[in-house]
């Protein structure tokens, strides 16, 4: 499926800012089951600097600078990307034990070990193993235990853009049982790394055309966030804990992380300002 | 033979009744209790000094320590505290040198090079191929937690493959008197500074000795590292290189050796906000604008240094620091990352790491170390825990080291608990060796632990060792030597070299030096700012110290006499214009006035001795000394003694606070010397470039101020011809024209005689008039915006001030009406200036001190539904 995403973020502020230092991470990934062809991040007013390169995790990241006051910040992204569902065919893959998994994990691919420990969002804690336990019996296939787990956030976890902010702490979530899709990511990521297995962040977009006949995705015209798991030799395999799916082609990779500390989609330090208000908008559209 | 000879000189005097512990090494005893060789020649020179000397010359040494303003602050201290150098102890030095022979020092040094080798082959590999982890070297789970490696660093180009500039080892001697290094110092390793500065005292406290002793120089290796630090730029434009040594600020533990070696390497020493990322490239903000700055020897640990990509609530780096590097404009000595080398679990792997990024063997062993992710390492710590150090590696878990040996059994079996059930986290080491050595005690020699701290920098091709270092003494129960602080006694450490060397310094010889280095460096407007405050406290301080005086020498007249209704009537408006000057409101003009004009003993003893009143006394000497620290590196060491000894004198006040008024005089006078010296030393020993031209800026304000504010005090109000001659001759002792008047004006006091002194005469350095004839001049020749010819608004601003005063009309002003109880005139005049000085100050503050608001992170919003 190929789609044309734009994503518009704005910036007002109630005075002149004179500097500012941004990050961005908008420039949606290329990697197996997806092609990103064509990206243009735009910067309003025209950045002094600005420098791309790929970061710890290979997301493309765009840094820029504006040098000249302004009171207005816009970054619009137009960006054209393929995405292909990629069946897991290995029906050994698909029965291997979760505990399996585990075994010469850090040895074999020391950035997926990176995804098993504590990470600045996420916590690893008991309540987390204990959340996550009734999910993984010993000897159970990693996907379907990984399937399990994620269904059950799903209904255990109640959608209320009201409850949470980005500082919540996942604590927070885990008691009270609220929250929204970027806190469902870092609910499952936790469960995942409890057992000592990796698992990462994703930030991206979901295309909300209702298919005839079925219900409205959540997470329409905006950012969307789900988390993946490592299954060696085939990769890391998605999971949205907010729709209970195993995305195929709606979903469209940004960046990927420990958390969502990682892949924020803009960012950055500035010097003057005053209050700030900020909006964005999301737009994904089939190209055929 | 030589048996007999050693025998018969042996065991007397200072070093023959040194007694080291039976069991372990000692630096300078034998086993059998006999001097080392090496150490003949200095115990022989004690021996002959002897006792009182020796007392004599640990005297000298303190006070060149005192006077060189030679601290550290420990750690923790400052919590919360208004004060950055109160709590900052003087530094302590031990008289009797650490010796190393020559040809040990040439093993030690080869061990270290070969280490700092390694660790920068490490520290490259870690952040780009990380065969070290593939090649199951190294776990992944511990360089890859949290807080070890970080990811916004990962893949960055190194400036010639040396991310490792700097590296410091912390040595220490095992029971059999071989060396292992006990902790590595990689991020921004100090003490380099103290060494040097113990070095300076020692040589010149026990100059013969040390000239005979054949002590290898420190100077080569600060050569070294300006030539490294030069080579490291990543421009080839060598003229205009800039190097600035970026310091957390006069808050930071080692504050002092950021200054001091930023002076010695001729570097600007400068804080985050002095700083600026543009164009891709770092800055530094001066009053004539921006200045490009090529390489960064950082003081600053490496999560601080940039809050885009690091810590984002970090305001001692600068935005977009990484970025500058990233980009290839920048140098950071050491690399952003290097943190990751001080991880204490690495010393368990570092042999085989050796062997496979340098194909040999690590030459100096480490102290032993345990990682209990390891099932060998586990159940050999918790086999042995009770004689272990025992360190946690998660950083929000206080305290995170422990000593087996000071742990209950409860304790202990709690300890192993929390092993076992997450063992990853955990990194156990021996305990810390190290031997003895002769320490200078009160009346013998006492023997203490040492641990050395030796200094590498790297080179062309490998890295120099400082010959010498920072020998460190510990308590035998502390585990100091496991900390980075560097607090507690410490020694000079003499490498002996079996011929003499040349004498060198840094300090630069016209014919041999090159004149692309730059030794002034530039002002930065927050240095500018600190100097005006320096002038305007100190002036503040001295004029309110005046003001004290006369008012106490006032009071004290009516405590023992006649209390005739005019010395009522001049008191009473002396300490009106005490409480006007300070702003110490209600005081003697607010409500409860008249309680404290009838006993104005508290009040005036609170204004004296209290530090938290705002306007008193000691705040405003602290607020003198506190600017004088933030610019430490620009006054020369007289003028600090100066500051020290105002600094003294403020303890004094406060700690042992006078509580009869006659006394405070006795603290007062010496006070008045102490600023006069100061204002005296920054006249003459500053260069008056533009630096200095915003301390006197700053002092000519405040008097100005101070002047018209004492006036308006005691010569608009009448009370009568008595009284007033008493107030004259008060003004005239506060502005310190007595002598001058007396000189000029034959007859007794008079009002006209005296406006003329203090108020219009353009030649008495303490007048009003003075004042704004210096101001005028000095605003001027600030440095303005290219093209602006015509006159700013701080010109005009200080004109103005300055014609009103020349234009006036003394007698008018002298004048008083009939039945009137007011000087109108002059009440209109002095208000007038009293209004234009605040604006001055205003406008100087913002055409020179604006900072840029402090920056602050766009909090991450949630975009995602």
């Amino acid at each position: 499926m190929k789609y044309r995403i734009t994503h518009l973020t704005q910036y007002d502020y109630s005075e002149p800012v004179s500097l500012c230092h941004n990050l961005a991470h908008l420039k949606p990934r290329t990697q197996p089951g997806q092609t990103c062809f064509a990206s243009q991040v735009k910067v309003e007013p025209t950045p002094a600097v600005a420098r791309e390169y790929r970061d710890f995790f290979q997301n493309q990241v765009k840094y820029f600078a504006l040098q000249q006051a302004h009171q207005q910040l816009k970054v619009t992204a137009v960006s054209d990307v393929e995405v292909r569902h990629q069946p897991i065919s290995s029906a050994e893959a698909l029965r291997r034990p979760w505990e399996a998994v585990r075994e010469g994990l850090c040895q074999d691919h020391p950035e997926a070990c990176l995804l098993t420990l504590d990470s600045p969002y996420i916590r690893i804690e008991a309540a987390l193993r204990d959340y996550a336990a009734p999910s993984f019996p010993p000897g159970r296939p990693y996907l379907e235990a990984i399937r399990e787990l994620n269904h059950r956030i799903y209904t255990d976890f109640t959608y209320d853009p009201n409850f949470t902010e980005v500082a919540t702490p996942m604590q927070e979530v885990l008691e009270h049982r609220r929250g929204v899709c970027q806190d469902f990511a870092h609910v499952a990521i936790g469960c995942v790394r409890a057992l000592g297995l990796p698992a990462r962040y994703v930030s991206g977009y979901l295309e909300t055309l209702p298919p005839p006949g079925s219900p409205k995705l959540r997470g329409a015209d905006a950012s969307h966030a789900w988390f993946a798991v490592y299954l060696p030799g085939e990769g890391w395999v998605d999971f949205d804990p907010t729709n209970d799916q195993m995305p195929e082609e709606q979903h469209i990779t940004t960046a990927v992380g420990r958390d969502f500390g990682d892949v924020t989609p803009v960012r950055g330090v500035l010097y003057g300002g005053g209050e700030h208000s900020l909006s964005v908008s999301v737009d994904v559209e089939r190209l055929e | 033979m030589a048996d007999t000879l050693l025998s018969a000189a042996a065991p007397t005097g200072l070093c023959g009744s040194y007694r080291p512990p039976q069991e372990g090494f000692d630096e300078m005893c034998l086993p059998n209790g006999r001097i080392r060789p090496h150490w003949q020649y200095l115990s022989e020179a004690l021996d002959r000094l002897g006792p009182a000397a020796l007392h004599g010359r640990v005297r000298e040494s303190r006070r060149l320590i005192r006077d060189n303003g030679m601290t550290y602050t420990l750690q923790g201290d400052l919590q919360g505290q208004g004060d950055p150098q109160g709590l900052s102890r003087p530094w302590e030095l031990d008289l009797i040198p650490l010796l190393i022979q020559s040809e040990e020092w040439a093993l030690i040094e080869r061990g270290l090079m070969q280490r700092a080798e390694l660790l920068n082959a490490l520290l490259l590999d870690l952040y780009g191929a990380r065969r070290v982890l593939r090649a199951g070297l190294l776990p992944p789970e511990l360089i890859l937690a949290q807080n070890s490696l970080i990811l916004a660093c990962d893949g960055i180009k190194v400036a010639r493959d040396r991310p490792l500039v700097l590296y410091a080892a912390d040595l220490a001697r095992l029971p059999d008197g071989a060396l292992c290094v006990v902790a590595d110092r990689a991020q921004a390793p100090s003490g380099a500074g103290y060494a040097l500065e113990n070095r300076i005292v020692l040589s010149r406290v026990l100059p013969s000795l040390f000239r005979d002793s054949h002590v290898h120089r420190l100077a080569g290796f600060f050569r070294t590292l300006r030539a490294s630090l030069r080579a490291l730029a990543p421009r080839r434009a060598l003229d205009s290189l800039r190097i600035v040594l970026l310091t957390p600020g006069p808050r930071n533990e080692a504050y002092f050796e950021h200054a001091y070696l930023a002076n010695y390497l001729g570097y600007t020493l400068a804080q985050g906000d002095d700083l600026t990322v543009r164009d891709g490239a770092l800055w530094l903000r001066t009053l004539n604008g921006l200045e490009r700055v090529d390489v960064v020897l950082r003081r600053v640990d490496d999560d601080w240094c940039d809050p885009l990509e690091l810590r984002g609530d970090s305001l001692l780096g600068v935005p977009g620091l990484l970025q500058a590097v990233r980009a290839g404009n920048l140098t950071l000595a050491n690399a952003l990352g290097s943190r990751i080398l001080e991880h204490p679990a690495l010393a368990a792997f570092l042999p085989d790491i050796c062997r496979e990024l340098l194909g040999e063997e690590l030459q100096l062993p480490s102290l032993r170390t345990w990682w209990c992710g390891r099932p060998a390492d586990r159940s050999f710590v918790l086999a042995n825990l009770s004689r272990l150090h025992i360190r946690r590696l998660h950083p929000d878990i206080r305290p995170s080291c422990l000593r087996g040996a000071q742990l209950s059994t409860q304790a202990l079996r709690e300890l192993a608990e929390a092993i076992r059930a997450n063992p990853s986290a955990y990194v156990a080491q021996e305990e810390i060796p190290g031997a003895t050595v002769p320490v200078l005690g009160r009346d013998a020699l006492e023997s203490r632990r040492a641990i050395l701290r030796a200094f590498l920098v790297a080179e062309e091709t490998g890295y120099a060792v400082m010959p010498g270092g920072l020998t460190r003494l510990v308590s035998s129960d502390s585990s100091l030597g496991l900390s980075n602080q560097l607090g507690g006694l410490s020694k000079d450490t003499w490498v002996l070299a079996s011929e003499p060397e040349r004498e060198e310094t840094l300090i630069p010889k016209a014919s041999v030096y090159s004149p692309a280095i730059r030794l002034t460096s530039e002002v930065s407007s927050r240095v500018a700012d600190n100097l005006y405050w320096i002038g305007r406290y100190s002036e503040r301080a001295e004029g309110l110290v005046r003001l004290l005086r006369i008012i106490v020498l006032r009071a004290n007249d009516r405590l023992n006499g006649s209390g005739a209704s005019e010395q009522e009537d001049c008191l009473r408006l002396l300490l009106q214009a005490l409480t006007q000057q300070t702003l110490t409101f209600p005081g003697f003009i607010g409500e409860g006035a008249e309680a404290r004009l009838a006993n104005p003993m508290p009040e005036l003893l609170s204004l004296i001795t209290e530090l938290p009143r705002v306007g008193g006394l000691p705040q405003t000497l602290q607020a003198l000394v506190m600017a004088a620290w933030s610019v430490r590196d620009r006054l020369s060491a007289d003028t600090w003694r100066v500051v020290d000894a105002i600094d003294e004198r403020l303890r004094a006040l406060t700690e042992h606070p006078v509580e009869q008024l006659e006394d405070t005089l006795d603290a007062l006078d010496p006070l008045i010397t102490a600023l006069v010296a100061f204002g005296g030393l920054t006249r003459e020993n500053m260069s008056h470039s533009e630096g200095w031209q915003f301390l006197e800026l700053g002092r000519r304000l405040e008097r100005a101020v101070n002047t018209t504010t004492l006036l308006a005090g005691t010569l608009v109000p009448h009370s009568g011809e008595m009284a007033e001659g008493m107030l004259a001759e008060a003004v005239l002792g506060v502005t310190d024209s007595l002598i001058a008047y007396r000189r000029g004006y034959q007859s007794g006091t008079r009002v006209g005689a005296l406006l003329d002194l203090v108020f219009q005469d353009e030649f008495n350095p303490r007048s009003l008039a003075f004042q704004l004839d210096r101001l005028e001049e000095l605003v001027r020749a600030l440095p303005r915006e290219r093209g602006c010819l015509g006159r700013t608004r701080a010109d005009k601003l200080a004109l103005e001030a300055a014609s009103a005063i020349r234009l006036a009309d003394i007698d008018r002003l002298a004048d008083l009406p009939e039945n009137s109880q007011r000087r109108e005139a002059l009440d209109a005049l002095l208000e007038r200036i009293a209004a234009i000085l605040p604006q001055l100050s205003d406008e100087i503050t913002a055409l020179y001190f604006r900072h840029e608001d402090r920056p602050h992170s766009l909090l991450a919003r949630r975009t995602s539904r």
